[in-house]
């Protein structure tokens, strides 16, 4: 692995410190992926949920999109995380091994899980496989800016709908929660 | 980006310098506000044998917790109690990272802005705002992993707090956000520095003035956040001994004490950036001093400027700190959801029209 990123960092433009950044934040994310599922404590597996998130904010800021990272890290690990713990820590929280839990759903996780590798593999290899500028080159920061004025003009109607749906969730939320 | 330009000398020296903004300003206010402003305030005199006016009280008392024995209660989650306030502490350091303290004094480049050639894309409030939240997964890690009643309900006590008051944390920044045009903070301190009130530019146009409810907002969510006193129902001492932090002794109880102190500081450096021209004199002074904004001289006075905010800041959240006393839970839940949200909405709807009109 190590000796691919050498001789790939002495025949081209790629940059070796960022890949070997790389493969240590997907190492970490990935085996905290495999734990998270494999422990047997609702408490942990949340906090290697915890831990696959950060890495993959990792990798955003890696990528030169600050405001993607700082968005993940706010949204999924201040808020979702946060509210995911507290609510297990408001119902069950045992500490130790939890018997209660079951895998009966594994084979299907599975079955998903490589259908989706395999998907994403496919259509990313078709897009980038063999063009230039899909490689790890350079930290140029991507501009805020830019990431606004994509959202409100060229994705603006999936934003729209998004907003939408937030909104009729947000007041589901609020339906079902009133007693009376 | 600035950093991967960088000598290793320089690197060294801005990560000591993490350490020195998150260590050193922890130990003064804790003298200055903790031992002697409450001593004052309660007509006592407070620590006085350590060295003159009792000033090496700090060392003794980092001393006397490194000695103490770190215990592990029988039934607790070792890997996760021991990690929880590694968590708490990372959080601060995260924070201290973007505050700048001059035109080019600053740890880490994730907050981009050039000062010299006017160029803002960072994004250091969106940044801070998002790190901030690390420490409550570590609050909430020590209060369920010590095994103890009342670490669990303290833990769950900061956790529904800690959200509740994160939201007009943020919502008091983007009134700030929107006024000055960028997400950089080196970029609100500059739209600080060059703002005019109805033309007058002598003093600049420091966000606490326009923003002011952002200011009054900001100041209440950073209490809260920090589990201050009128808001210390997390680690209230008569109803929970001491919250998420009850089991904790010797060295990782320190660190929670470290946080605590640092994380006020670095919320009151990040305050004085939002609202008060962050390292920035007034402009008048710096025609005074015959020197710009930009030349290496404000690397040196623009720490000193930025601690003298901080201490002034510090002195108002302990002062609130010692006032006033508990509030109730729902009465703390209730204050910021139908009170602290809705105006600070408000505030960005009106900083938003003015922006525009203007």
């Amino acid at each position: 692995m190590s000796a691919l990123l050498f001789a790939q960092a002495t025949s081209n433009s790629w940059d070796l410190p960022a890949n070997i950044a790389f493969g240590i934040i997907s190492v970490i994310a990935i085996g905290a992926a495999l734990r998270m599922v494999t422990t047997d404590n609702v408490v942990h597996s949340a906090l290697y949920l915890l831990v696959v998130l950060a890495a993959v904010a990792a990798v955003y800021i890696l990528l030169g999109a600050e405001f993607v990272a700082a968005t993940q890290v706010l949204v999924y690990i201040g808020a979702i995380l946060v509210l995911l713990l507290f609510g297990v820590m408001l119902t069950k929280a045992k500490l130790g091994a939890d018997e209660d839990l079951n895998y009966e759903q594994r084979w299907i996780g599975l079955g998903v899980s490589v259908l989706l590798l395999v998907v994403m593999t496919f259509s990313i290899w078709e897009e980038y496989g063999t063009k230039e500028e899909a490689k790890l080159v350079g930290y140029e920061p991507q501009r805020t800016q830019v990431v606004a004025d994509s959202i409100f003009s060229t994705y603006i109607v999936p934003f729209e709908a998004v907003s939408v749906l937030l909104l009729a969730a947000l007041i589901g939320a609020v339906v079902v929660a009133r007693r009376d | 980006m600035l950093a991967f330009e960088l000598g290793w000398a320089e690197w060294l020296v801005r990560t000591v310098a993490v350490l020195g903004v998150v260590l050193l300003p922890a130990g003064a206010t804790v003298y200055l506000y903790l031992f002697k402003m409450v001593s004052f305030m309660q007509s006592r005199l407070g620590p006085m044998e350590a060295g003159p006016y009792g000033s090496m009280q700090l060392l003794a008392e980092v001393g006397k917790n490194l000695q103490k024995e770190d215990i592990l209660p029988a039934k607790a989650d070792r890997t996760i109690f021991n990690l929880a306030p590694y968590v708490v502490l990372s959080s601060t350091f995260l924070l201290a990272l973007v505050v700048p303290f001059g035109p080019e004094a600053g740890f880490a480049s994730l907050d981009t802005g050039s000062f010299s050639d006017r160029n803002f894309d960072g994004v250091g409030a969106f940044y801070a705002m998002a790190v901030s939240s690390i420490s409550v997964i570590g609050i909430l890690m020590a209060g369920w992993a010590s095994a103890s009643k009342y670490s669990l309900m303290g833990g769950v006590r900061a956790a529904g707090q800690l959200i509740a008051y994160e939201l007009p944390l943020i919502l008091a920044i983007v009134g700030v956000v929107i006024q000055a045009g960028s997400l950089s903070l080196q970029g609100i301190v500059y739209a600080q520095y060059e703002g005019e009130i109805f033309g007058f530019g002598a003093i600049g146009n420091p966000f606490i003035i326009t923003q002011f409810v952002g200011f009054i907002i900001f100041m209440i969510a950073v209490q809260a956040e920090l589990t201050q006193v009128p808001f210390d129902m997390p680690i209230a001492e008569s109803e929970l001994v001491s919250g998420y932090m009850t089991e904790y002794s010797g060295f990782r109880f320190l660190m929670f004490f470290i946080g605590e102190f640092a994380t006020a500081n670095i919320f009151a450096f990040l305050a004085s950036v939002f609202f008060l021209g962050g390292w920035t004199v007034p402009p008048f002074i710096v025609d005074l001093l015959g020197i710009t904004i930009d030349s290496n001289w404000f690397n040196l006075i623009g720490p000193a400027v930025m601690l003298t905010k901080m201490l002034l800041l510090t002195f108002i959240i302990y002062w609130v700190r010692f006032t006033y006393p508990r509030f109730r839970e729902d009465q703390l839940q209730k204050f910021a959801w139908k009170v602290l949200i809705p105006i600070s909405l408000v505030n960005i709807a009106i900083t938003g029209f003015l922006k525009v009109a203007f």
